[in-house]
């Protein structure tokens, strides 16, 4: 099978690589690029698992062609941190204990990111809507919305 | 499976008409779960978001043009046309979660032709019309040809749509759209109801079209009810009659989201509530917004 050559910026690294033209992106980031942070979880958009960021908006990668990335800027868990310091949303789930297994941890962050990118002081309502694409079996929902209301306060300096 | 993405219409319709197992997707946002199920193995996915103007949003004089693979996302982040056709962004508006509204586009939601499709209502009680392109040119349907019932379209293999047409709101009209799910986001509708009236001067109503989605086949139009709104101010006793209309109009399946029987019911609520809205829209619209 012709591999097709991909390039992007990942986690702002210029980043070039081989796939198959129907492999997904999820599965391209985690067995090409090396980026296992990403979860397929159902692989058919419900659970946002494989959530990341592409051009600044939040996407699942298991419904993206790995070839749908030449030319993207994209943003995966692996690049919330900041030279070994987690990012706000980061240490606040920690603290807060908002995960249990953790399969569901970096979608769940990656869409919290994108909600704060844009609303720096979201209502709970907002929040619960902005991760209504993202499923978690074990923690429940309450100790995840408490960590990015915590996160958001953290980050607008109160 | 070789993905390729054209840059125009052009390059897409000869595409299409060399590969007889080409799939046209946008977002892939039903394309990839068919896809994993083995219901659909085509040899070319053609990509068609590197078209410029299957990804816009425009309004000229007259009317708004949207681009048919545009990300729902858009539509729903545009102050001015969710100002003017707030039913129509509300319904874009319930597809999916965020992740999924970055992706969804009104001609994928219209095309993969599910019964359930938010927007499909609100784009019928709108007048909406697609443009459609293949071999031969391009051609204009009113997006209520579009569909013939369950995955099933009057697009040729070689065509897609392009483009929506969406004539301006009118003064003293509006448009409304809600639907029953059992949970709030990231739910398939058990029924949707779309609306738009428009009032004459002394209030009446002068034009009304209403649409149900999830209880049929297809999307239906009401005629009865909009019968009976004509002429009426919408008062109880012919809300009554709007309610009784739409929940005969229903030919619905028995699922695990809801009965017949509940399905009728809940059709003849949401289109009584749905005409409410769109009155109440409709007044504020009066020539200064």
């Amino acid at each position: 099978m012709p591999r097709t050559h991909i390039t992007t910026v990942i986690n702002g690294d210029e980043t070039e690589f081989l796939t198959e033209d129907s492999t997904s992106l999820l599965n391209a980031l985690r067995d090409e690029v090396g980026l296992t942070g990403a979860k397929e979880g159902c692989g058919t958009g419900d659970c946002g698992a494989c959530s990341i960021l592409v051009d600044d908006r939040v996407n699942c990668a298991c419904l993206m062609f790995a070839p749908e990335a030449d030319g993207t800027v994209i943003v995966t868990v692996e690049g919330l941190a900041d030279s070994g310091e987690l990012h706000p949303l980061q240490q606040c789930f920690l603290e807060g204990a908002a995960l249990q297994c953790g399969i569901c941890t970096p979608g769940f962050l990656m869409a919290a990111k994108a909600l704060l990118d844009k609303n720096p002081d979201p209502t709970e309502t907002e929040i619960r809507y902005a991760l209504a694409g993202n499923l978690c079996r074990c923690t429940g929902y309450d100790k995840i919305i408490r960590a990015v209301q915590e996160a958001a306060r953290e980050m607008r300096g109160q | 499976m070789k993905y390729v993405a054209p840059s125009s219409v052009e390059e897409a319709t000869s595409l299409l008409s060399s590969s007889p197992s080409a799939q046209v997707f946008a977002g892939a946002t039903d394309v990839v779960p068919q896809l994993r199920s083995g219901r659909t193995a085509p040899e070319v996915l053609v990509d068609l978001k590197k078209i410029k103007e299957l990804v816009e949003v425009n309004s000229d004089g007259d009317k708004w043009t949207v681009g048919a693979a545009t990300p729902t996302a858009y539509l729903t982040e545009d102050e001015s046309f969710s100002h003017e056709f707030p039913g129509l962004s509300e319904a874009a508006g319930l597809i999916g979660s965020d992740q999924i509204q970055n992706r969804s586009s009104l001609g994928g939601n219209l095309c993969n032709a599910s019964p359930a499709a938010d927007s499909v209502p609100a784009m019928v009680v709108n007048g909406v019309r697609a443009v459609v392109a293949g071999p031969n040119g391009t051609r204009v349907l009113d997006v209520s040809e579009v569909v013939t019932g369950p995955g099933q379209t009057t697009l040729d293999d070689d065509e897609f749509i392009v483009e929506f047409e969406i004539d301006k709101m009118p003064n003293r009209s509006g448009d409304a759209y809600l639907r029953m799910t059992p949970r709030t986001e990231m739910d398939i509708a058990v029924v949707g109801a779309g609306a738009r009236v428009t009032l004459a001067d002394d209030g009446s109503i002068e034009q009304a079209v209403l649409a149900l989605g999830a209880v049929a086949p297809t999307v239906v139009r009401i005629p009865d009810a909009e019968q009976a709104l004509l002429g009426s101010t919408a008062d109880e006793e012919t809300l009554n009659a709007v309610a009784a209309a739409a929940s005969a109009a229903c030919n619905p399946i028995d699922d695990k989201r809801g009965t017949v029987e509940y399905r009728k019911q809940v059709a003849g609520v949401l289109a009584k509530r749905a005409v409410v809205i769109a009155i109440e829209r409709a007044e504020q619209r009066n020539g200064s917004n």
